[in-house]
């Protein structure tokens, strides 16, 4: 039982970057390119680790920590979510407030490492990330909240234990509707098109790209591992909901993790159809991604 | 088949959400044709185990009518007074879209107060017939250019049909009947209307109309 | 008790003394802050025996006031809110002793420190009383107090604008106390609280009523919206020292007489819970976003002010309601939560004014857009306000989110349950948190990251330096303060019982169960915040090994091939929250005056962006002159003769006598 919550971490740890990958992969295939290997974030990864740094003199210690304290709340973070059907590292009544608000810390930090640089730039995409976050934080506890009012109770590892194919069944609708709001605050939140274009950092549209634009050698290695982490944490949120299997065993193991293949594939597919939103249009897909919350919980008072 | 109803009726709503914040105009168009069918379907769905051929012949016509019609006039309208495509609100698009989710839970809690007609039925019609009557009245009321309020009278004539189902079953034809026919023309009016007005005037913004009230400001 | 009424005492004595020796600021100050210290220091104890347990009898001594009684009592309740009450004043003193040293000779600093003195004695003495003309006297002479020390600058037209202010709300405020307190005794005919608890229990629309009152009169001293204006005209104006103690805990006193009432008015009503989330959610996401829109730093943390009051409101709403229901879990994360956030609040925003003070007194300014590159030049400031940032925004692994952990908890507990109603309040609460937090994080990014972070962007912080000790080390408590609290939650819960048996209403056996589990909760999040500490550690250390062994340069931030980066190039607090704030321009009304440049090569532009308080502007001025309208028609009574002065006060006295006897 804890084992297998233990080797599900692992693997997390383990295969996050792949995530990445896959998605570049999706994005090339539609595009009709090679595109990068799907390997490249783990060789990036090493060759970052191994390299001295840069750091511009107008910074301070706020700039150095920022990415540690981003990867240790994701790696915080990553004990508390259910995987593959399985209960998760560590669970109890409220873990659900304190994956938000890890999240939360981590913003907190690259945000203020941003603003360290004194690069009006990198404020730039401070603010905006600050401003979506303020949007899609609301949404999140939202769209959880739905799943607590189904499962009646307030940790993440039973609250997933609690979704059944019986209860799709039941209250589908509502069930699809929390899952789009998820979708697009993992969007959001994974600096994804419609929201952030993760290719480019020198369009002036530029969100979490552009903040970490002064970062070098290992500490960037930290914020790739960090985002890849993240990316697989508010995934499997999405892909919990979707796959409501049970119990431990390999078969499940291998489904979730083919899940999560296939969301990586997913948004690919996004990214590869969409445009990249305008700024001032964002703030709207947040609210509704928090509206659709509201929706799922009134649709599930009937 | 419960479940289909409430997928059809939980689109619809999604359906009023969406106009609600939607900034395009065609699109707001196409979503409410798309609104038009869905009613249809849900009419059907809800009579489905013995559906009757004049009720058929009526679902049909809606869908025609609300599907096909409705849009073709619209955007004719749209093409020939050279209407541009934003909506041009007067409350943002992020404001409506959640005055229109806070409409939803008001829509819930009214249809609990309302003494139920048939229990029979999914809960959720009379709260998403009352959501879309809300919605028709917040595009209406929000909304600068004319073609949007036919738009919104169209989304509340859509409530009022949904509400007519629930409340009296299949003789709410009839009420179905003289309401679709009062906005086909009010469709018709307009767009002719429309068209008169901005040869006359050069643009077709409500507010402006004001003008034409009776004492000068 | 004794010990409690002689630390009062003290605090009194010692601030006469101040005054006395007014004619030697240094001395003067000496015995002020000293007092202060001593005094709150000596306080403490009982309150600490007092929560851990040990009850204390109550003291009454006769008194010729009529319906009045010296009736002093320190229970569980009193005791919670007496620890931050005596404690922060005693290290602001501290912090203030230098920081008005720079005035030293040109204001008389023996008054300010008597009014200090006579603040903290007045706030204990509030917590205390137990009687309503007791209460009610201490009170209005906190209050009081307080105005002078607001208008210590008074020689600057807006700082007595601001005492004006702050005077008027809190008559008005009070005004509303003494209908209270009139209603309450007058079936009674006794002040005395243990009689007013027994007279009113019976008639529900009476509770209302004095709810109601309660809310408004003691609210005012609070800053819920919309009775806050005072706050972001007062906090600015005051020496900052007195924006702390005035913030962190002076403005609890209202929270404290709210609970109170509520012990009185018996089984709450439903809608009470309602009226308090409302006033919550109101006050945390409108005062947070017009904390985001300020440009003084002391206005912004005002508005703070307000914005941790809804948090507070928001958890008592929930424990209100919890009672109404009832169901032992929303009472005890509901009014646990929100006392919790009482203490850490008092924490948290006193370091936080002490910090803005540092600021000021270093640079100067508390104009943000005009600051920048501090944590160069006052690490130690810039350490502890970053503490205190994160604290305030709630992020673990700080005391702010173990207090709102709790409510989102009671919030989830609401979502959870089968009842209608107290879902749909925790969805408001849910949600009303998540954005003020997530907007409270954009607000001290903002504030934190403009000030300290980056390059000066003006010659003030250019040439700044750390503060003296006197005032680091209070900082230095309160950021301590702010830790030890999230380290140890799970026993200062435990140590809440006392509190939630009065402000529940149950028995300590009832209570325990449920208490027992949470306490469970705060372990785990204790537990998970120290290891976040010790993982960061860990990488930290990984880090430096693997630069150990490489080369680390330095060089400029990248310039985008600009060779001429200057630091006015910086982004300025305005734009960096100027997107939140056009999104939410329906409810805060900024206005821009803008300069456009033109031509080729264009000299002049300028922008200029200002948010002042709506209700305000809005709604009391509108009042007011309504009411000025109104009295002006009485002016022709006003003729500057002492004589006809003499006559209408005879007058009155004979139509009085008439009155009485006929």
């Amino acid at each position: 039982m804890y084992a297998i919550s233990m080797f599900h971490t692992a693997l997390a740890l383990l295969l996050a970057p792949l995530l990445l990958g896959i998605i570049n992969q999706t994005k090339a295939f539609f595009a009709g390119r090679d595109g990068i290997p799907l390997l490249q974030l783990y060789y990036d990864l090493w060759k970052l680790l191994h390299k001295g740094a840069v750091y511009s003199r107008t910074t301070s210690w706020i700039f150095r920590a920022s990415p540690v304290v981003g990867l240790a709340a994701v790696l915080v973070g990553l004990t508390l979510v259910p995987w593959g059907g399985q209960a998760a590292l560590l669970s109890f009544e409220g873990d659900l407030i304190l994956l938000v608000y890890l999240l939360g810390t981590m913003r907190f930090f690259t945000v203020l490492g941003a603003l360290d640089t004194g690069s009006s730039f990198e404020g730039m995409g401070a603010s905006r990330e600050v401003q979506f976050s303020a949007l899609a934080e609301p949404a999140l506890l939202l769209a959880l909240a739905v799943i607590v009012q189904v499962s009646g109770s307030i940790s993440l590892s039973t609250m997933y234990a609690a979704l059944t194919p019986a209860l799709w069944l039941e209250s589908g609708p509502a069930m699809i509707i929390v899952a789009a709001a998820i979708l697009l605050i993992y969007l959001t939140e994974n600096a994804r098109i419609p929201v952030d274009d993760p290719n480019t950092h020198l369009e002036l549209t530029m969100i979490h790209e552009v903040m970490v634009l002064d970062y070098s050698g290992p500490d960037l290695a930290f914020i790739l591992y960090a985002a890849a982490l993240k990316l697989w944490i508010l995934g499997s949120l999405l892909v919990g909901l979707l796959l409501p299997v049970h119990g431990q065993g390999w078969f499940n193991t291998i489904l979730f993790f083919v899940g999560m293949l296939f969301l990586a594939v997913v948004t690919g597919v996004i990214e590869a159809s969409m445009a990249r939103l305008r700024l001032q249009r964002v703030p709207q897909l947040l609210v509704c991604a928090g509206a659709l919350a509201v929706l799922a919980i009134v649709l599930m008072q009937r | 088949m419960n479940l289909w109803i409430e997928l059809l009726l939980v689109s619809l709503a999604l359906t009023n959400l969406a106009l609600t914040s939607l900034c395009r105009l065609e699109t707001c168009i196409r979503v409410a044709a798309a609104q038009g069918i869905l009613l249809g379907l849900v009419t059907v769905a809800l009579h489905s185990p013995a559906i009757s051929l004049h009720m058929l012949v009526l679902v049909l016509g809606i869908i025609v009518l609300k599907g096909l019609v409705f849009p073709w006039l619209l955007f004719r309208a749209m093409r020939q007074a050279r209407v541009r495509r934003e909506v041009e609100p007067f409350v943002s698009f992020t404001w409506s879209l959640l005055i229109g989710t806070l409409a939803l839970p008001t829509a819930m809690w009214l249809s609990s107060r309302l003494p139920a007609a048939h229990p029979s039925h999914t809960p959720l019609l009379i709260p998403v017939a009352l959501h879309a009557i809300l919605a028709g009245l917040l595009l209406i009321v929000s909304r600068r250019k004319a073609i949007t309020q036919v738009l919104g009278y169209l989304v509340m004539e859509n409530g009022i049909y949904l509400f007519g189902i629930a409340l009296v079953g299949e003789e709410s034809v009839l009420v179905d009947l003289a309401t679709l026919l009062d906005v086909f023309v009010g469709v018709f009016v307009m767009g002719i209307a429309i068209f008169h007005i901005n040869r006359t005037f050069d643009h077709i913004d409500t507010d402006r109309l004001s003008a034409l009230k009776d004492w000068p400001s | 008790m004794i010990g409690l009424l002689l630390a009062i005492g003290l605090l009194i004595i010692s601030g006469i003394g101040a005054m006395i020796a007014s004619a030697r600021p240094r001395i003067a100050t000496m015995i002020g802050v000293g007092g202060t210290m001593l005094g709150g220091l000596l306080g403490i104890i009982p309150a600490i025996q007092v929560l851990s347990g040990h009850a204390i009898a109550p003291i009454r001594l006769p008194w010729s006031v009529p319906y009045g009684g010296f009736y002093v009592h320190l229970d569980g309740l009193s005791a919670f809110f007496l620890i931050p009450m005596l404690g922060v004043p005693a290290l602001a003193a501290l912090y203030g002793s230098r920081y008005l040293s720079v005035s030293d000779g040109r204001r008389r600093l023996g008054t300010h420190w008597f009014y200090f003195n006579l603040l903290t004695a007045c706030m204990a003495l509030v917590l205390i009383a137990r009687n309503g003309v007791l209460f009610l006297m201490a009170w209005e002479v906190m209050s009081l107090a307080s105005f002078f020390l607001v208008t210590f600058d008074d020689e600057k037209e807006h700082v007595r604008q601001a005492g004006w202010t702050y005077l008027v709300a809190m008559h008005l405020g009070t005004a509303f106390l003494f209908v209270l307190f009139i209603l309450l005794g007058k079936q009674s005919n006794s002040l005395d609280f243990d009689h007013l608890g027994s007279a009113v229990g019976m008639i529900p629309a009476n509770a209302g009523l004095l709810f109601v009152l309660a809310i408004v009169g003691f609210g005012t001293k609070a800053g819920f919206l919309p009775m806050h204006v005072w706050l972001p005209e007062a906090h600015p104006a005051a020496p900052s020292h007195v924006s702390a103690v005035m913030s962190g805990v002076m403005i609890k006193t209202g929270i404290y007489g709210l609970l109170r009432t509520l012990t009185l008015l018996g089984p709450p009503a439903a809608w009470w819970g309602w009226l308090l989330i409302g006033i919550g959610l109101c006050s945390g996401v409108l005062g947070v976003l017009f904390a985001l829109a300020q440009h003084d730093l002391k206005r912004l943390l005002a508005y703070h002010s307000v914005e941790n009051i809804g948090i507070i409101a928001l958890g008592l709403g929930v424990g209100v309601l919890g009672m109404s229901l009832p169901s032992t879990p929303l009472m005890v994360l509901g009014f646990a939560g929100g006392l919790l956030h009482v203490v850490n609040h008092a924490l948290f925003k006193s370091l936080l004014f002490l910090g803005a003070g540092s600021v000021m007194h270093a640079t100067g300014t508390g104009e943000i857009d005009h600051l920048g590159g501090l944590m160069k030049r006052m690490p130690w400031t810039a350490v502890t306000f970053l503490i205190g940032a994160i604290a305030i925004s709630g992020l673990p692994p700080f005391n702010g989110f173990v207090s709102e952990f709790l409510i989102y908890v009671g919030g989830f507990e609401g979502v959870s349950a089968s009842h209608i109603s107290p879902m749909i309040a925790g969805l408001i609460v849910l949600g009303g948190l998540a954005l003020i937090g997530g907007l409270a994080a954009a607000c001290f990014t903002k504030a934190f990251g403009i000030i300290f972070l980056g390059e000066p962007r003006s010659a003030h912080p250019a040439q700044a330096h750390e503060s003296p000790w006197a005032m680091r080390l209070p900082m230095l408590a309160l950021a301590s303060g702010c830790v030890l609290i999230s380290l140890f939650a799970p026993l200062v819960f435990t140590w809440m019982e006392p509190v939630l048996v009065i402000t529940t209403g149950l028995r300590p056996d009832q209570l325990n169960e449920t208490l027992v589990g949470k306490v469970e909760l705060l372990n785990y999040v204790v537990i998970l915040g120290v290891v976040f500490m010790a993982v960061a550690l860990i990488l930290l250390l990984l880090r430096h090994r693997l630069l150990s062994r490489r080369q680390v340069t330095h060089t400029v931030t990248w310039d985008c091939g600009y060779a001429r980066p200057s630091p006015r190039m910086q982004y300025t607090a305005s734009s960096f929250v100027q997107p939140l704030t056009d999104l939410f321009a329906a409810l805060i009304r900024t206005r821009h005056s803008l300069d456009t440049p033109s031509g080729l090569f264009p000299r002049h532009a300028s922008l200029t962006t200002n948010t002042p308080d709506i209700w305000r502007e809005h709604f009391y001025q509108t009042a007011f002159k309504a009411i000025v309208w109104f009295l002006a028609r009485f002016r022709w009574l006003q003729h500057g003769h002492v004589q006809l002065y003499v006559l209408y006060i005879a007058i009155t006295l004979l139509v009085l006598l008439v009155f009485k006897v006929g």
